[in-house]
């Protein structure tokens, strides 16, 4: 190619045009954003207010991060200076903007009020978790254990023509053009490929039982303690199983099945009975699943005031199931009395453990203990299905 | 030929026109960029500047504030020979023609006045080079010792960088290590005769040397004595802490007289304008309205404001100055002042009640009242976010035998005490670099001592 001898400068693409560097460092920002976010996740994630099933993500608000700078405390009453139409005496109220003048030090690092909202996925947060709290990864009872997977996970402009995503590439091209109705003539940078990372993938089938003690005793906090906790040993069980079933049972002095978003909800009067509960898990286990193909869970959250009449019911129920799990838990939510599993109920699982069955339990008094109760019962499974 | 292109045809003559009514400037390098680069230009006060988080979260103030519609850039200039100036390739001709005459006033100032012609004489000419050159380097250290350590120091050097001595060199030698002889001391003819008094303590003949204490008296520049008497520090690590230091020398002259600086550069763009008969009618309408836009002391819809613009305020006492003490008069003044002398002396009471300035007291609540006129208090209201570079002032009292760094906050000065919190941030963040303990003390509320540690 011959060489010209002069480059127009106004279409010479300068650096830039090509690179921010205010975008680089904010970048950064976020990147340190998400690390401390990261390392509080469990308190962060751990108020119930975050999760949201169906989105498969959970939003996080924060605020921006501040570089602190030696500045001087607030005063009450601060001096400024103004321009305009003001005669000593008058007086103005400023709501908006409830700070001094003056005190934007040197580059405004004042602003605190915009916020971020940041989402992370919940896989992504339940990978850290467990690596973060070295929880064990759970082996199952019966089947394979784990298997690695292709799975697809955003686009990229190089690919094979296999994975040419064309709905996006079309976009793309509409985005290019601005103008959908002419003729559709692709460019290469058009050309989206959908791109495929490599997840673990739990291999085999398992169900897990919540169980939760509805009675007149249960508070509202006290089943939103359960749910979170139930939410997250759902995540858990899903990093180890590819086909996880969930089975709701509440209980009183009777037991019922509920689906998931009716099953929170629900709260009933009277006396508690765990046998009932039980026994309907025992049925469903025998109508439904077969222990030797499938590995089984049960999850069971309760304030432990079971009736003591009920007591050589409930243990004979209980036993019976814990012949077919793979793990038996029980959390005792008492927000009010923190009575360390000095019930009941709490007793009947003492004396399972000590029998050598896979059991566990633990005291929920709060959000902070969730994570304590999650890594608890995930230790305690995994010491429970090595020893067997 | 684009419109950008056709403001370049002006240059040459708006420069001869300055140069015709007394300007003398350095010359200036102009190029048009896209408002993206100006944007980032503003946030990092540099063209090319070391990269640091916090300047991510001021850019990402600016494009809020951008989208808002509240700021709009048409200019940035830097000092030096050359000087740089960068002009928003979104003005029009009539705007970049004012931004050109504009920019002359700041080559111009930067060039005669004294802080100006100070700073540059000891950061150099090249500011812009230089700050790049910061850059590479600390690019540098992140590649050999990674981000984690790199930000670490920056955390560090930045929050301390509006605290330097200005006063002193920027390339300033330690502390001499022992103190002064007191005999060196007996020259004078009173010293002569005390010691004929005492003739024991003239003759002992022991040369006894004391070694000064560091810091032989409280020290402001907290970069330096970081720099040169951390106990630990690493040489990458120093070098990160001067490079801070260095550009704050830079911006400190900008910060000091910005009233003057910009109501120079507004009064002269305003003047050649007039006086440029070869910019074409139009173009000249437009530009004296972009003018009046930049000045104007009070947003259009607003009978108040709660600030000063200082292109309004600079401008309105050039203006007078001119009137009153002539051309010479004025370029007097803008080669001795900075903005405390430049407002002390010359906001008059007649000129602050022609522009409506007032003084007011505002409360954490957000009430707001206007007080009493007192021309004293006007200026000090102005001023007062000034002061020592706009931060409190702290410094380094001594270093423990342990290593133990003491700041000490000076409240006498400041009238109050530090915010704890944020004090606190900033002893963690020092402390990580200084790697032996460190303690401040300040005032809390009640006005009793009290003391910040880390860790």
């Amino acid at each position: 190619m011959p060489e010209t001898s002069e480059s127009p400068p106004s279409t010479a693409a300068k650096w830039y045009d090509l690179f921010s560097r205010g975008a680089r460092d904010w970048l950064r920002h976020d990147e340190k954003v998400r690390e401390s976010v990261r390392k509080h996740l469990p308190q962060i994630v751990s108020g119930a207010d975050v999760i949201n099933e169906s989105a498969r993500t959970v939003r996080v608000p924060v605020r921006m991060l501040e570089h602190y700078h030696f500045r001087l405390r607030r005063p009450e009453e601060q001096q400024g200076a103004g321009q305009g139409k003001a005669k000593p005496g008058d007086v103005f109220s400023d709501p908006s903007k409830q700070r001094g003048p003056g005190e934007k030090g040197q580059g405004g690092q004042d602003e605190g009020e915009v916020q971020l909202m940041l989402e992370f996925k919940i896989d992504d947060i339940v990978d850290w978790l467990w690596e973060e709290m070295q929880l064990p990864n759970l082996k199952a009872r019966v089947g394979p254990s784990e298997d690695s997977d292709w799975v697809r996970e955003g686009y990229d402009r190089r690919g094979a023509r296999s994975r040419l995503d064309r709905r996006r590439s079309f976009k793309e091209m509409v985005k290019r053009r601005g103008n959908p109705a002419a003729q559709p003539t692709f460019i290469d940078e058009d050309l989206r490929y959908r791109q495929l990372a490599r997840r673990r993938q739990p291999a085999v089938h398992a169900v897990v039982f919540f169980m939760l003690d509805v009675s007149g005793s249960m508070s509202d906090r006290d089943r939103k303690l359960a749910k979170t906790f139930f939410f997250w040993v759902v995540q858990g069980l899903r990093r180890e199983y590819r086909s996880l079933e969930t089975v709701f049972v509440a209980h009183t002095t009777e037991a019922w099945e509920f689906t998931e978003p009716e099953f929170f909800q629900v709260s009933g009067t009277g006396g508690t009975v765990s046998s009932t509960g039980f026994n309907k898990v025992r049925e469903i286990i025998s109508a439904r699943y077969n222990p030797a193909r499938c590995n089984i869970y049960l999850f069971y959250a309760s304030d432990g005031d079971n009736s003591v009449s009920d007591s050589a019911e409930s243990r004979e129920s209980l036993t019976a199931i814990t012949g077919d799990a793979c793990f038996t838990g029980y959390v005792e939510v008492s927000s009010g009395l923190s009575r360390q599993l000095a019930t009941e109920t709490g007793r009947l699982y003492a004396e399972l453990q000590t029998a050598g069955c896979a059991a566990g339990s633990y005291a929920l008094n709060d959000f902070d203990d969730v994570w304590g109760a999650v890594r608890h019962f995930f230790s305690a499974e995994a010491k429970a299905l090595d020893g067997t | 030929m684009s419109t950008s292109d056709d403001w370049t045809n002006y240059t040459k003559r708006i420069e001869e026109l300055a140069a015709r009514s007394g300007l003398s400037f350095h010359p200036v390098e102009f190029e048009a960029v896209p408002d993206t680069f100006m944007m980032e230009i503003a946030v990092y006060g540099l063209p090319v500047r070391m990269p640091h988080w916090s300047f991510g979260v001021r850019y990402i103030y600016q494009l809020i504030q951008r989208h808002m519609g509240n700021s709009r850039l048409f200019e940035v200039v830097f000092p030096g020979n050359p000087g740089h100036a960068y002009l928003a390739s979104s003005n029009g001709l009539a705007e970049n023609i004012l931004v050109t005459a504009h920019v002359l006033g700041h080559a111009d100032f930067s060039r005669n006045n004294l802080m100006f012609k100070r700073c540059q004489g000891q950061v150099s000419e090249h500011i812009v080079e230089h700050a790049a050159n910061h850059a590479r380097q600390i690019q540098q250290a992140i590649e050999q010792h990674g981000m984690q350590r790199v930000e670490a120091v920056l955390d560090a050097a930045l929050a301390l960088e509006q605290h330097i001595d200005i006063d002193q060199a920027l390339r300033r030698e330690r502390y001499p290590e022992y103190a002064p002889d007191p005999k060196t001391l007996a020259d004078d003819s009173f010293r002569k005769r005390f010691a004929q008094l005492e003739p024991t303590a003239a003759s002992t003949g022991m040369e006894v040397k004391k070694r000064a204490p560091v810091p032989p008296h409280p020290e402001r520049d907290l970069l330096w004595f970081v720099a040169n008497y951390a106990p630990e520090m690493e040489s990458w690590e120093r070098d990160i802490f001067l490079a801070v230091r260095e550009e704050s020398f830079y911006f400190y002259p900008v910060f000091a007289t910005q009233i003057m600086n910009e109501g120079w550069a507004s009064y002269w763009h305003a003047r050649l304008l007039r006086e440029a008969d070869f910019v074409p009618q139009q173009a000249y309408v437009d530009a004296i309205k972009c003018h009046s836009d930049v000045v104007r002391p009070v947003a259009a819809d607003q009978q108040v404001a709660l600030h000063i613009n200082p292109y309004h305020l600079g401008f309105a006492m050039w203006e007078k100055i001119v009137e009153r003490d002539g051309l010479d008069g004025a370029r007097h003044i803008m080669e001795q002042d900075d903005d405390f002398s430049f407002i002390r002396n010359h906001l008059t009471r007649e000129l602050a009640d022609e522009l409506e300035l007032f003084r007011f007291s505002a409360r954490n609540d957000g009430h707001i009242k206007v007080l009493e006129q007192d021309l004293g208090g006007l200026h000090e209201a102005i001023l007062g976010p000034k002061y020592n570079f706009g931060a409190p002032s702290v410094s380094a009292a001594h270093v423990r035998t342990d290593g133990t760094l003491e700041l000490t906050h000076d409240n006498s000065v400041d009238g109050r005490g530090l915010d704890l919190e944020r004090s606190r941030r900033v002893l963690d963040y020092v402390q990580r670099v200084w790697r032996r303990p460190i303690v401040l003390s300040t005032v809390n509320q009640a006005g009793s001592t009290l003391e910040l540690t880390a860790p």
